[in-house]
C-alpha cells in the first residue's frame, strides 16, 4: 500500500461524514467534497448502463448541484419555505476497491433515507456506492451513485438528496 | 352525500363560462363521475406501438382507474383489451410489460388461457362445465376488449364508451403536435427510449392539465429554479455555447411580454398547444449534423418547415400532453380526486443522431422528475390549490383572463399566450363530456 492510498477507515469516515454533511445541511461544505468532474447519480431503472441516453432521477454534474445549492437559499423557493428535513442511516461501509492499483476507491453503503417536511415523511432504501480519489491531501467524489431500491415506483418529490 | 350523479344540471352549473366552482377540484364524487364519465367518453392515451414490437409483447396500463393490457397480436395489429380474466376476474398479467408465452394468455390462478385477440383457448378440466350454461353467459366471450382503439403515428388511444365522438372528430388538428413530433424523425418513426419517470402528486389530475399551457406561471413558479440559474450563468459572454441545462433553465424566467407572443391555439373539445409563434424550445443550439439529415430525407423547404414549428406544450385533453419540439409526453393517470400519477416518456427520433435522445432525457429530468426543482415548485402549487380552496368565502376560481363575451360562440382559433382561454376550453369540454350520457344531457 503507498502513502497515497487510504486506509479502510479513512473511507469509511468519509462515507459517515458525507451524509451527515447533508442531514445537517452543510450543502457548501458538501458540495466542495465533489471533484471538479465530480457526479450524484440517481438512476432510475436497477443496472442502468448510463445516465446520458436514459432518464435519471438525478444525475447532476457540479454546476447542476449549485443550481441545487443555491436554489435552496432562495426565498422564492417556494416548495421549501416550510424547510424539508433529512437523516440518513448507513450500515457500515464495505471497501471494495482501495484504490492502491486503480487509483480509484470504490466503497459501498447500504442505507436507510428520512426525508420530512410538515406532517410528511418519506422512507427510502437502497445502497449508496462513492467512487473517490485522492487529491492532495484530500478525497474527493468522482462519483455517488445512489440506488434505490424502489427506483422504478411512483415516487412523492424528493427534495434534498438522499 | 350524492350532489351530482344522474344530474346533469347540476354538473353543468359547476362550470360558468369565466370561471369554475371549487368542487371540479376538491369533491370525491365529481372525481368518480369524471372516471364514469368524462375518461370513458373521450380518447385516452393508452401507449405507443413502439413498446410492444412483436407479436405477443405487451404492456399494462391504467385507464380511467381500469387495467388494461396493450398487446401486439398475431397478425401485428395492436389491441387493449381489459387485464381481467373472464372467469374469476383476476388480473391476466400483473409485469408492467413482457411477452405472451407461447402467443398465449394465462390466468395465474385457474389456468384459462386466452388467445392474442382475448378468445378463450383452453379452460382446464373443461367436462366441469357440460351441462351448465357457460357456454352463453359474459365469461365464454373471453376477455372482454376495448372496442374503440386509434393509433395516429404510434400513439395508442381509447374510448371506453360504446357510444361517443370518433377519434379524428374528436382530436381534429390537434394531431397536428403529435405529427410535428413523429416528422422530427428523418424517416418519420419514433421509439420509446430512456425509461418513464413516474411523479405521484398530492392534487388532483385537472391541475397538472391545466398548468400545462398556463404561461402566467413560470416566471413566478420558477423564479428560483431558473432565476438561479440564470444567476450562476450570468458573465459568460453572449456567444459562449451554454451547457444544455442552462439552455433549458433558462427560458423559463422569460418575461410575460414573451409568453404572450408565443400565442396559444384552441382547438374544440378541449385541445390546445401554447407556442403557435415559437416556444422556449426555439432557442436551443443547432445538434450535430441533424439538420443536414433531415433535409437530404425531406428536401430543404419540408424539412425547414418540419424544424421551424417549435410548438411549447400541446394538451390532448384529458389524459396526454406532449412536448414534439423535444420528443417527450406526459400522461396523467389520476388516483383519486387529490392523488395523480404523472408519468414522463422520452421517445428516440429513428434515423437521428443520439444527442437529440439525450436532449429529451436531461429536459425530462430536470423538469418533469420527482426530483426536479421545477417539479417540486409546481407540485407545491397544485397541493396549495387543494389547501386554499378549502377555505369559505370564495367557491369560485377565476378564469377570467383575456375572456371576451365572444368566445361564446365558439372557442377554437388563436389567442394571445398569456390567456387562461385554454381552461375556459377545457371547462367548456369537461361540461360537454361529464353530461354526454347523463340523464337531462344536451344534444
Amino acid at each position: 500500500m503507498s502513502a497515497a492510498t487510504p486506509a479502510a477507515v479513512e473511507l469509511e469516515q468519509f462515507v459517515y461524514d458525507e451524509a451527515r454533511l447533508i442531514d445537517e445541511k452543510r450543502f457548501d461544505e458538501w458540495y466542495d467534497l465533489f471533484a471538479d468532474d465530480g457526479r450524484y447519480w440517481m438512476p432510475l431503472t436497477r443496472g442502468q448502463p448510463d445516465g446520458d441516453n436514459h432518464t435519471s432521477l438525478f444525475h447532476e454534474d457540479k454546476l447542476l448541484l449549485k443550481v441545487r445549492i443555491e436554489r435552496l437559499k432562495s426565498p422564492r423557493s417556494f416548495s421549501q419555505a416550510q424547510p424539508s428535513w433529512c437523516q440518513h442511516v448507513l450500515q457500515r461501509p464495505t471497501v471494495e476497491d482501495n484504490g492502491a492499483t486503480s487509483g480509484r476507491c470504490r466503497v459501498r453503503t447500504p442505507f436507510i433515507y428520512i426525508e420530512t417536511q410538515r406532517d410528511a415523511q418519506l422512507v427510502l432504501a437502497g445502497v449508496v456506492t462513492h467512487y473517490l480519489r485522492r487529491e492532495g491531501d484530500r478525497l474527493r467524489i468522482e462519483l455517488k451513485k445512489v440506488e434505490l431500491v424502489n427506483c422504478d415506483a411512483a415516487l412523492p418529490s424528493i427534495q434534498l438528496f438522499p | 352525500m350524492k350532489r351530482y350523479r344522474d344530474d346533469a344540471e347540476a354538473v353543468r352549473s359547476l362550470v360558468r363560462e369565466d370561471c369554475v366552482h371549487r368542487d371540479v377540484y376538491l369533491s370525491p364524487e365529481i372525481f368518480e363521475l369524471e372516471m364514469r364519465h368524462l375518461w370513458r367518453n373521450t380518447w385516452i392515451y393508452v401507449g405507443h406501438d413502439s413498446q410492444v414490437p412483436d407479436a405477443g409483447d405487451y404492456y399494462t396500463t391504467e385507464l380511467a382507474r381500469q387495467p388494461v393490457i396493450m398487446l401486439r397480436d398475431a397478425e401485428g395489429g395492436i389491441r387493449v383489451l381489459m387485464n381481467r380474466c373472464a372467469h374469476k376476474g383476476a388480473t391476466l398479467v400483473s409485469a408492467r410489460e413482457g411477452h405472451c408465452e407461447g402467443g398465449l394468455l394465462r390466468c395465474p390462478y385457474h389456468g384459462w388461457t386466452y388467445r392474442l385477440d382475448g378468445s378463450i383457448r383452453t379452460i382446464p378440466a373443461k367436462s366441469g362445465y357440460d351441462g351448465t350454461a357457460l357456454a352463453t353467459s359474459s365469461a365464454a366471450a373471453g376477455i372482454a376488449p376495448v372496442r374503440n382503439v386509434a393509433i395516429h403515428r404510434g400513439f395508442v388511444f381509447a374510448r371506453l364508451s360504446e357510444e361517443g365522438p370518433g377519434f379524428h372528430e374528436y382530436f381534429g388538428d390537434a394531431l397536428s403536435s403529435i405529427d410535428n413530433m413523429a416528422d422530427r424523425s428523418p424517416v418519420g418513426r419514433l421509439e420509446v427510449a430512456g425509461g418513464v419517470l413516474r411523479y405521484l402528486h398530492d392534487s388532483n389530475w385537472k391541475m397538472f392539465v391545466e398548468n400545462l399551457n398556463d404561461t402566467m406561471h413560470p416566471m413566478v413558479s420558477h423564479e428560483s429554479a431558473a432565476g438561479t440559474s440564470k444567476k450562476l450563468w450570468a458573465g459568460h459572454p453572449e456567444d459562449e455555447p451554454k451547457p444544455m441545462a442552462i439552455e433549458q433553465f433558462l427560458p423559463f424566467v422569460n418575461g410575460y411580454e414573451f409568453f404572450d407572443k408565443m400565442g396559444v391555439r384552441i382547438y374544440d373539445n378541449g385541445h390546445s398547444y401554447t407556442g403557435v409563434r415559437y416556444s422556449i424550445h426555439s432557442a436551443y443550439a443547432a445538434i450535430g449534423d441533424y439538420e443536414r439529415i433531415m433535409e437530404a430525407s425531406y428536401g430543404e423547404e419540408r424539412a425547414r418547415r418540419i424544424l421551424g414549428e417549435v410548438r411549447h406544450n400541446t394538451v390532448y385533453y384529458p389524459s396526454l400532453t406532449i412536448k414534439g419540439a423535444i420528443q417527450s409526453i406526459r400522461v396523467a393517470r389520476p388516483v383519486s380526486h387529490d392523488r395523480t400519477v404523472l408519468e414522463s416518456w422520452t421517445f428516440r427520433l429513428v434515423g437521428a443522431p443520439d444527442s437529440l435522445l439525450q436532449r429529451t432525457v436531461l429536459y425530462t429530468r430536470l423538469i418533469n422528475a420527482p426530483t426536479s426543482i421545477v417539479g417540486h415548485d409546481d407540485q407545491h402549487n397544485y397541493h396549495a390549490i387543494h389547501e386554499g380552496l378549502a377555505t369559505d368565502g370564495n367557491e369560485w376560481v377565476s378564469l377570467h383572463r383575456n375572456h371576451s363575451a365572444a368566445e361564446s360562440g365558439g372557442i377554437s382559433g388563436d389567442y394571445n399566450g398569456l390567456s387562461e382561454v385554454s381552461m375556459r376550453g377545457q371547462y367548456r369540454a369537461w361540461a360537454r363530456f361529464m353530461t354526454l350520457d347523463m340523464p337531462g344531457a344536451r344534444s
